[in-house]
């Protein structure tokens, strides 16, 4: 099970890591997207996997509870991941209305007439 | 005795808050503003008169409160006699400066700009002087070299104001650097951060090895500041300032806040060959250069400029004898300096001021035109040119003294001759001054013809003249006050007797020699003159500027090296330097053996797995093709979901799927107006190097965390489990982490998700308006649209789930502090409720239909989750400390209040608000695009087929 989850990280990331390569802005947020969801299930595995173990007290019998702090930090890390995301996407509409074509990287001929 | 300590610390502060009243003020007019102005420098000066008489007596008082104790950073003032000196020069001078001020600026000027920054310089300066803490002082010196900035650069039109502002802070803020590195190293050797101290451990810092790199660091910061050659060169550039803020900075404050700190340090630091061969010779250096460039100055200001600079060296210099009369010396002529040069700029500002020009080639005859200014001028002058019943002469004859059995590398005459070189010089630009500006018969071609100010503009100089002839006549008048100043300087009791006539001396002999020799150098001003201008004196500012211009270039070639503009090319270096630096670190550390045993694989979850990676493939392979991009990554977050639920994250897989939900409608709503299609343009290469780095990474991420799950941890996380129902009031341990044990990063994200939320608006609503707009509206993105937009199956199964969804959020929301969900997940299911009904009927009749302001809403979530916080503090206890209780209501059964729930309730709200405000802000966009905006709920409505027909028409 931890050799399925920890690939599945890996899998993700080296799939997000790639798409925030490329030159065009949806590909980067596609690659980021990638990359939170494995930095995600990256925090919440630092708790150690468990079956079964919900942290939700049980009152009638003593079980065991899987950590709770890393799902709590990763719960407000997911909301915000989405505010992240909605940001940039907002960036690269901007842009490419903007400038009419949505690369990232600035170009030689932008910078000297910036310069000029 | 405490609470005349207690003063202090007001004293110091009190600049700072009166500097907010000016720009409050300024619409009352330039006379309110100055009288407001006036209100704290008084005040500060009552109260330094409570504590002077105990000054006197030798009492030092101290107050210390700790700040960053760690640090050694105390926020600690001392009043001794030099502080108390300083300080009523500092105060005394800004009060003239502001009365004089108010008459020299004219109404276009920004007035309460020119007084804020004047009560800001005037706090820096008096928490230079007042600080016991070296790095509060360097606080307050950091802060004199931004608020001279401004000031200096005070007349925004004006190119000149704007050079010599930059030029003054850099050379200055230069020096306030080295000045902090020395202070460090002055703060080990002592082994405290307090002045107190450090005075008092003077024989062990010179005894230090770091002596040298201490003291020459220091002095770099005190020559910049004090305007000492080589560094001299921005003071007569900061000339381009208006004229009061010259007269207070370069007589009173700023350039004698280099002097002050060596005569501060002057215990701790003097008597040692460095401090007299660095300091004396810079000074002498410096007083004669200086005095020479004074006399060939045409600008009266730069004159004056120049004479501040060569006597600024004579301080320096008598600072660096090291010996105690010259100590004496030094601290009697700071204060006969202030008195002669303050007035002297401000007679320069009254001509210029009155006559419009200040080059002395065209003034002259104005005593007969302005007598009370040629009074006050030819007093000042007459003072700093050393003649005998003004005060300039004391300290001159006294500096003198001292040049006069001075031994320079065992040469006794070559200090006497030069010092005496200078002298000859500083006469003969004073003479210059009186003779040139109001000597001479009465002109007829003055750019505006000159008469006396009013009387607001003249007493201030007039008023510093007292000064200067009393002293001049009565000099043990001065005596007390210098014997104060010098007795802290010293460190010892002094006991100065300040007398006009001591004798035949070879002090009088230089001073006569340099009498005459300023009277001839006088006469033969004109062919001097000429040779000067002929041999093109050297500017500072050309090799300022050079080298200012080399350090750009070389920035800007090591930035546009580094940083090309290319983002992909950051991100791959910055991915592949991560990667390396973590293999590094687990080559060399060690991984402790695994703890424990790994769990099975069920065959379900091994085919959620498959589909995740797959789905990853397809984006990675097929991410050109965007649509089909976005509905796979809906994949791997469905399968995510799923396995949160799996491992016992209950929270995280709603939270995510609902995320998830809202996430790919953003990214669809957006892929609207993008490019269908990414273009292939890199080459191949670049995509296996690409593919290469993304490998290494994923591999790295995976091994890293295989690691950490086959390992035993300790957690803090038991804590959590113990006290989450005793203490928190639910049993749902992940809600009451974020709305009880950590409440306040929930706080904090909330925020953080609301401002995301306005940022879209505000990115939005400039996109519209301006080029992008127009581009919108040309645009043809709504020619491929469908005839049935607003599907009737849909309308009707939205309208049918919308309670019913709303419901699913109610509960949600209810039950999550003891079984999975909460605010935000509610709050995003609520805002998926209501994306429906958007998504079937179209956004205008969706609008009209709910009556929320999401701004609102963001805001009221806030305020809400910040109000049951702050209502902690009404039973005493901390910041988003929860209660609860139990109610039993009959006939239900009894159910749970806390006020957590209310705190959740500020998420919910906040969540839903910023989702939807970004929605509604890419929906604008449609519309602006010319999509129409539909009244009826449905473009085929069964039950109005009337409607129909007449569309079927049009």
């Amino acid at each position: 099970m931890e050799l399925l989850v920890a690939s599945a990280i890996g899998v993700l990331t080296a799939g997000g890591v790639y798409l925030i390569l490329r030159l065009r802005a949806f590909p980067v947020i596609l690659g980021l997207s990638l990359l939170s969801y494995a930095v995600n299930i990256f925090l919440v595995s630092t708790g150690r996997l468990a079956i079964n173990a919900p942290p939700i007290l049980n009152k009638y019998a003593d079980v065991p509870y899987t950590d709770p702090l890393p799902q709590a930090l990763v719960l407000t890390a997911i909301v915000i991941s989405f505010g992240m995301t909605a940001v940039l996407v907002m960036f690269a509409l901007g842009a490419y209305l903007e400038a009419g074509d949505d690369s990232i990287d600035m170009k030689d001929a932008e910078e000297k007439d910036d310069a000029a | 005795m405490t609470t005349q300590s207690s003063l202090l610390p007001i004293i110091a502060l009190l600049p700072f808050l009166g500097a907010l009243v000016p720009g409050i003020m300024i619409r009352a007019g330039r006379t309110a503003t100055a009288t407001f102005t006036a209100v704290p420098t008084v005040l500060a000066l009552v109260m330094l008169g409570t504590l002077a008489p105990g000054v006197m007596e030798g009492t030092v008082y101290t107050m210390s409160i700790p700040w960053l104790p760690q640090m050694g950073l105390e926020v600690a003032f001392f009043l001794d006699g030099l502080g108390l000196m300083f300080a009523c020069m500092i105060l005394g001078v800004g009060l003239l400066i502001t009365l004089y001020a108010r008459y020299y600026l004219s109404g276009e000027d920004p007035v309460g700009q020119f007084y804020t920054y004047l009560l800001l310089f005037q706090g820096a300066m008096l928490g230079i002087v007042i600080s016991d803490n070296i790095l509060l002082l360097l606080i307050f010196w950091e802060l004199t070299s931004l608020s001279s900035f401004l000031l200096i650069g005070y007349w925004k039109h004006l190119p000149e104001g704007r050079q010599g502002a930059r030029m003054a802070l850099t050379v200055t803020g230069a020096g306030g650097l080295a000045m902090i590195g020395g202070m460090l190293i002055l703060g080990n050797i002592a082994g405290s951060y307090n002045l107190t101290d450090i005075l008092a451990a003077g024989d062990a810092i010179k005894a230090s090895d770091w002596y040298t790199p201490a003291v020459i660091l220091i002095l770099l910061g005190a020559f910049t500041k004090s305007a000492q050659f080589p560094f001299h060169f921005w003071l007569p550039h900061a000339m381009a300032a208006p004229t009061p803020v010259s007269a207070y900075l370069h007589s009173a404050t700023m350039v004698k806040a280099g002097v002050f700190l060596m005569a501060r340090m002057w215990p701790a630091l003097s008597g040692t060959e460095l401090w007299f061969y660095a300091v004396a010779t810079t000074g002498l250096v410096t007083m004669v250069i200086a005095a020479v460039i004074a006399l060939f100055k045409d600008d009266l200001k730069g004159l004056l400029a120049f004479s501040t600079v060569s006597h600024l060296g004579l301080l320096t210099m008598l600072l660096g004898f090291g010996t105690e009369a010259a100590a004496i010396a030094a601290v009697f002529h700071i204060l006969n300096h202030l008195t002669f040069k303050a007035a002297l700029f401000m007679t320069a500002g009254i001509i210029d001021h009155e006559a419009h020009t200040r080059d002395i080639k065209r003034l002259g005859g104005l005593a007969k035109l302005m007598p009370i200014t040629a009074v006050i001028g030819t007093v000042a002058a007459l003072s700093m040119a050393g003649i005998p019943l003004f005060n300039g002469f004391l300290s001159k004859e006294m500096m003198l003294e001292e040049a006069s059995h001075t031994y320079w590398w065992e040469n006794p005459w070559i200090v006497p001759a030069l010092a005496t070189f200078g002298a000859l010089f500083s006469v003969a630009y004073s003479l210059r001054f009186i003779f040139h500006v109001f000597g001479g018969p009465v002109r007829d071609d003055y750019p505006h013809k000159p008469h006396d100010p009013p009387a607001g503009m003249w007493l201030s100089p007039a008023f510093l003249c007292i000064f200067v002839v009393l002293i001049g006549i009565a000099p043990f008048l001065a005596e007390d006050v210098v014997n104060m100043a010098a007795t802290a300087v010293a460190g010892h009791e002094t006991h100065a007797h300040l007398k006009i006539w001591h004798g035949v001396t070879p002090a009088l002999y230089m001073s006569i020699a340099a009498v005459a020799g300023g009277a001839v150098l006088l006469l033969l001003h004109r062919p001097l003159d000429a040779a000067w201008i002929k041999a093109g004196p050297f500017y500072a500012k050309a090799v300022f500027d050079a080298v200012i211009a080399g350090c750009v270039r070389l920035s800007r070639a090591i930035s546009d090296t580094l940083h090309d503009g290319s983002i992909s090319r950051y991100l791959a270096i910055f991915t592949a330097a991560t990667v390396a630096v973590g293999y590094a670190a687990f080559l060399r550390g060690e991984i402790a053996p695994a703890t424990r045993d790994l769990l099975p694989i069920p065959p379900v979850v091994a085919v959620g797995w498959v589909l995740l990676v797959c789905a990853t493939a397809v984006i990675v392979m097929q991410h050109h093709m965007r649509y089909r991009a976005l509905v796979v990554l809906g994949v791997i977050g469905l399968m995510i979901s799923a396995g949160f639920i799996y491992i016992s994250a209950p929270d995280l897989a709603l939270t995510q799927i609902s995320v998830e939900t809202v996430t790919i409608m953003l990214l669809l709503l957006a892929l609207h107006f993008l490019p269908k299609t990414t273009p292939q343009e890199n080459t191949a290469g670049r995509r296996a190097l690409d593919g290469v780095i993304a490998v290494a990474a994923g591999v790295g991420v995976a091994a890293l965390s295989f690691a950490f799950m086959t390992r035993d941890f300790s957690s803090i996380s038991d804590f959590h489990l113990a006290n989450s129902y005793k203490g928190g009031g639910g049993t749902n341990v992940v809600n009451v982490i974020l709305v009880d044990f950590r409440g306040y990063d929930t706080y904090g994200e909330i925020i953080v998700l609301g401002i995301a939320g306005l940022v879209i608006f505000a990115l939005m609503e400039a996109l519209l308006s301006g080029p992008a707009g127009a581009r919108l509206r040309n645009s043809g993105y709504n020619f491929d649209r469908s005839h049935d937009r607003h599907p009737l199956m849909m309308v009707i199964a939205t309208r049918v789930m919308m309670p019913i969804a709303l419901m699913v959020g109610v509960y949600i929301f209810l039950r999550g502090h003891n079984q999975p969900g909460g605010g935000f997940v509610a709050g995003l299911v609520f805002s998926i409720a209501l994306l429906m009904q958007y998504m079937a009927s179209g956004f205008g009749w969706t609008s009209r239909r709910q009556q929320f302001e999401y701004h609102a809403m963001i805001g009221w979530g806030v305020v809400i989750a910040g109000l049951t916080g702050m209502g902690a503090w009404l039973s005493g206890t901390p910041f988003l400390t929860s209660a609860f209780g139990y109610v039993h209501l009959p006939p239900i059964e009894e159910f749970e209040l806390a006020t957590a729930a209310l705190f959740d309730l500020g998420v919910f709200l906040c969540v839903l608000g910023a989702v939807m405000l970004m929605l509604y802000s890419l929906s604008r966009m449609a519309r602006h695009a010319g999509e129409t905006v539909n009244p009826e709920p449905m473009d085929y409505d069964p039950s109005r087929p009337r409607k129909m027909v007449e569309k079927g028409k049009a």
